[in-house]
């Protein structure tokens, strides 16, 4: 059995990588949320200056990985490796966003998981010695996952009370062998978890599930309990996923009730914005990790969380043709100390 | 007096839209779908003229109107010209109302941008 791997399903990192920057850059929603002072940057352009809603998702991709490599005073030429996705058919977001950079590219689709996921292999292929820096980066636009996965927005589709609003935001972290931190310690990947969940307005409740296995996974391994963090933050569930997930651990005897928050509950102000059940999107979780949670925890407000983004894992086609919604959750757990 | 009636009889078509979007899981799209379907079965049985009558446009201009102008062109086709009239009344009867909306979507896309949804 590997040396690396602690319990059946987790991966404690032998050296723990350092997150050398981040950055996050929103749109004019998250201007307006309560978060609006973490962002590198806020867009109220939703073209971005582009002359579609695609191009805009991939130039904010590019513009938030050269943000990131600003901060680090690194270069293109400095990372081993980038591992990125979003949600778009085939990720064009990414692909047409990273494109000038000529850094060697792994694509990788968690939908809404998407930054745990690209997190968790850029800090193990550092771990591992297959590289020495390593960046990971998600987005999500508002505007094309309405094409993506609903009807184009100029459509004027109305929404249902527990539906989610996709985040126009970006998150990229570099990932480095040496650093002042924070570092990524445990990586627990999470199982396609489906609990026959059809309901493509109500994904929290999909995707609970898959979080309530992979970070009871990660407790069960570890030998860790809630308390043992400062945070605990699920990706996107949204305020229906998030209760749904908090029931699961009760009923083992687990109090999740006085640290775990939910990264679509943080982004907007849900009563002011009329945001329904919060924010979702690959964006959302990837922004408030760049933006929120990595800066908190080089400010000393944290010094132990796990971040756990969760991806409700459906196509179009397969709603349309009735099937549940698989869901995952990767969770990655990051401290201020090695 | 005509102003206020379509003004009703169309607010409460679409409070019930937004009632089944609220209450029930139906997706936007079947809401749609059912409506003009509701308004086809309501105009074949003979419930929905005397909406239309009492409405106006109130009845007429919602989707249940669109389903209920297929219905009577069915009708009235097969009355003229015998049982192909099932295939050709109802396309007939709304080829104004569907002519104009892909002019008018074209005219609005040539016009203008899409914009945000807020």
């Amino acid at each position: 059995m590997s040396k690396k791997r602690v319990g059946r399903r987790t991966v404690q990192l032998d050296a723990p990588p350092s997150i050398l920057s981040f950055a996050a850059i929103g749109g004019k929603l998250e201007k307006q949320g309560p978060l609006a002072a973490c962002f590198d940057e806020l867009c109220e352009d939703s073209f971005l200056g582009e002359k579609t809603w695609e191009k805009a998702e991939s130039r904010m991709q590019q513009k938030t990985v050269q943000t990131a490599l600003d901060k680090a005073k690194l270069h293109a030429g400095d990372l081993d490796y980038i591992f990125a996705g979003d949600l778009l058919n085939q990720c064009i977001g990414t692909s047409f966003g990273l494109r000038e950079f000529e850094i060697p590219f792994f694509g990788l689709y968690g939908a809404c998981s998407t930054m745990g996921e690209s997190l968790a292999m850029a800090a193990m292929s550092i771990d591992g010695g297959f590289a020495d820096r390593a960046a990971a980066i998600t987005s999500s636009h508002f505007c094309t996952a309405e094409r993506q996965y609903r009807m184009p927005v100029p459509y004027g589709n109305q929404r249902s009370p527990t539906a989610q609003w996709t985040a126009t935001a970006s998150g990229c972290c570099i990932l480095g062998r040496e650093g002042e931190g924070p570092f990524v310690t445990h990586v627990t990947c999470g199982k396609i978890v489906d609990k026959g969940v059809t309901d493509v307005n109500n994904m929290g409740a999909a995707m609970a599930p898959a979080a309530y296995d992979t970070i009871s996974a990660f407790f069960k391994d570890t030998k860790t309990k809630p308390s043992d963090f400062d945070l605990i933050l699920t990706g996107d569930l949204g305020e229906l996923g998030h209760s749904i997930v908090r029931g699961f651990f009760q009923r083992d005897g687990v109090d999740m009730s006085k640290n775990y928050l939910d990264c679509g509950m943080l982004l907007y102000d849900r009563e002011k914005q009329d945001m329904h059940a919060g924010a979702s999107g690959c964006g959302c979780s990837a922004a408030i990790l760049c933006g929120y949670l990595l800066p908190g925890l080089r400010a000393g407000k944290w010094r132990r969380i796990l971040f756990a983004p969760t991806g409700a894992l459906l196509s179009p086609t397969s709603s349309f043709q009735g099937e549940s919604i698989p869901g995952v959750c990767h969770a990655v757990c990051i401290c201020t100390e090695r | 007096m005509d102003y206020l009636k379509a003004f009703l009889c169309g607010g409460i078509l679409c409070a019930i839209g937004q009632i089944l979007i609220d209450k029930t899981k139906l997706t936007p799209a079947r809401i749609l779908t059912g409506y003009v379907v509701a308004g086809v079965l309501l105009g074949a049985v003979g419930v929905y003229k005397p909406i239309a009558e009492w409405g106006g446009a109130g009845a007429t201009v919602p989707l249940t109107g669109f389903g209920f102008s297929l219905a009577k062109g069915v009708e009235k086709a097969v009355a003229e010209q015998g049982w192909l009239g099932v295939f050709t009344g109802g396309l007939t009867a709304t080829a104004g109302g569907i002519a104009a909306a892909v002019i008018f979507a074209t005219l609005m896309a040539l016009l203008f941008r899409p914009g945000d949804k807020r």
